[in-house]
């Protein structure tokens, strides 16, 4: 017998109403109940950061976050960055002008990580960065693409 | 699905939950879920029941006494590194939840799952051994207090019974001026420590050690306090041959030996980071008395 509980969750903007089984993850729960596939699931295990979202506004691992334990946030998933007009965030507009990805598997993780970090610390130095970003495992990049595009964000925001 | 299936539960009380940790067998209690859940994941384990402790407000304080700090269970790493009580009372805390995993981890994890996890590496138990902390479990006969010194009975084993759980931990904060540091090496930034040293230093007018306080992670199947050293140098000038000496001690521990390092090498570790700690709390110390 499955153990089951219906949660109501806000996912970028919109309220969702699910039954779940309360062993779903919510990297899981995003993905095949909600279609929000951006969200990457790679380590299952807390380690690479590719599953990153925001619940209720702090950067966080959907992998091991269990769907339930969502009941009554707030989350932000990588489709909530750009604007409805496909305008992208500035974070997004960086990576795609600095090179910050190449197979784009780690990217929504990243970005993920670096709005939330760059909407506590407006102007992190270089070391900021690398330490914001050491949680999430890029495989392509070599992250000096990365990281140019997180303080280049960070500059664009200042400025906006 | 990646675990296997379990009953969930989410109490909103200390009560509700005591109760349920007695009526419910193979059970297993969820704080920030950042070891947890890998473990899950992997199906390490398997429990019939989960306790969910986040809806438990009542878990979450940080309360600063006169000479204490009182943490809740359930505060987050996060909220603690922001918090300026913690910076004001335990300066040392803030610096080593800076190597506490990555800003993602420390939002969820809290202190009372890092103390109950009890990984070897962590920092967050070394630092309550730092500052001689006594932990608070409930059970169904109340709740009893634990000094910091036995609450780690063998590797990943707090001393804890199954229907039980912490839901504090009080520091000793330090009321003369000191100076506060602590140094570890990890491969990378937010990995598990090969070596860890935690130190806090008082010294008197003549730049001699008044008091000293040295907890070692990462070496040891349990966080350690540095007592040997910290006799050896207490009235010393922390000159290099006395650091030297007190390096010495670690020498006699147990070390855990692993694919990561070796015994040998996490001591060796051990004694640079001993070094480093000291340094830094030593200079801290200084400034502190500089400004008196
Ligand atoms: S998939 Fe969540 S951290 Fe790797
Ligand atoms: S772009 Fe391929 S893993 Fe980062």
């Amino acid at each position: 017998m499955s153990d089951r509980r219906t949660i109501e969750v806000t996912v970028n903007g919109v309220r969702h109403t699910r039954e779940v089984e309360t062993r779903l993850t919510l990297g899981d729960f995003l993905r095949h109940e909600l279609g929000l596939t951006g969200t990457h699931i790679g380590c299952e295990h807390g380690v690479c950061g590719a599953c990153t979202i925001h619940l209720d506004g702090a950067a966080a691992r959907s992998c091991i976050l269990f769907a339930v334990q969502a009941h009554g946030c707030e989350i932000t998933t990588v489709e909530g960055l750009a604007k409805s007009d496909g305008t992208l965030h500035a974070v997004q507009q960086a990576f795609r002008d600095h090179h910050g990805l190449q197979c784009g598997f780690c990217t929504p993780g990243m970005q993920m990580t670096i709005t939330a970090f760059l909407a506590e610390n407006s102007s992190p130095s270089e070391k900021e960065v690398r330490e914001a970003i050491s949680g999430n495992l890029c495989r392509c990049t070599g992250y000096q693409g990365i990281v140019a595009a997180a303080l280049d964000a960070a500059q664009k925001l200042r400025g906006a | 699905m990646k675990p296997a299936p379990f009953k969930y539960h989410d109490p909103r009380s200390v009560k509700d939950l005591v109760g349920l940790l007695a009526s419910l067998e193979n059970a297993k209690l969820l704080a920030g879920g950042q070891s947890l859940g890998p473990m899950l994941n992997f199906r390490y384990l398997m429990p019939d029941h989960l306790i969910d402790l986040n809806r438990i407000a009542e878990l979450a304080y940080i309360r600063p006494g006169a000479d204490t700090l009182e943490i809740g269970a359930m505060t987050r790493q996060r909220t603690l590194e922001h918090s300026q009580e913690v910076q004001r009372t335990c300066p040392v805390l803030v610096e080593a939840l800076h190597s506490v995993g990555h800003i993602a981890t420390r939002n969820r994890g809290t202190i009372g799952g890092s103390l109950s996890h009890l990984d070897p590496a962590a920092e967050l138990p070394g630092v309550c051994a730092l500052h001689d902390a006594m932990l608070t479990v409930a059970g169904p006969n109340g709740t009893r207090s634990i000094a910091m010194a036995e609450w780690g009975v063998s590797f990943m084993t707090p001393n804890l019974e199954p229907n039980e759980v912490l839901t504090g931990v009080t520091l000793k904060a330090w009321r003369e001026p000191h100076g506060y540091a602590f140094v570890e090496l990890a491969r990378r930034q937010g990995d598990f420590a090969m070596a860890g040293v935690g130190c806090l230093v008082a010294l008197d007018g003549n730049s001699k050690v008044r008091r000293i306080a040295l907890s070692l992670i990462g070496v040891t199947t349990t966080p350690v306090r540095l007592s040997a050293a910290e006799k050896l140098l207490t009235g010393s000038d922390l000159a290099g041959e006395a650091i030297k000496a007190a390096a010495a001690e670690i020498g006699a521990l147990e070390a855990l030996d692993d694919a990561h390092a070796t015994g040998t090498y996490r001591k060796r570790l051990a004694g640079v980071m001993l070094g480093r700690a000291i340094g830094r709390a030593a200079e801290r110390a200084r400034m502190q008395g500089s400004r008196q």
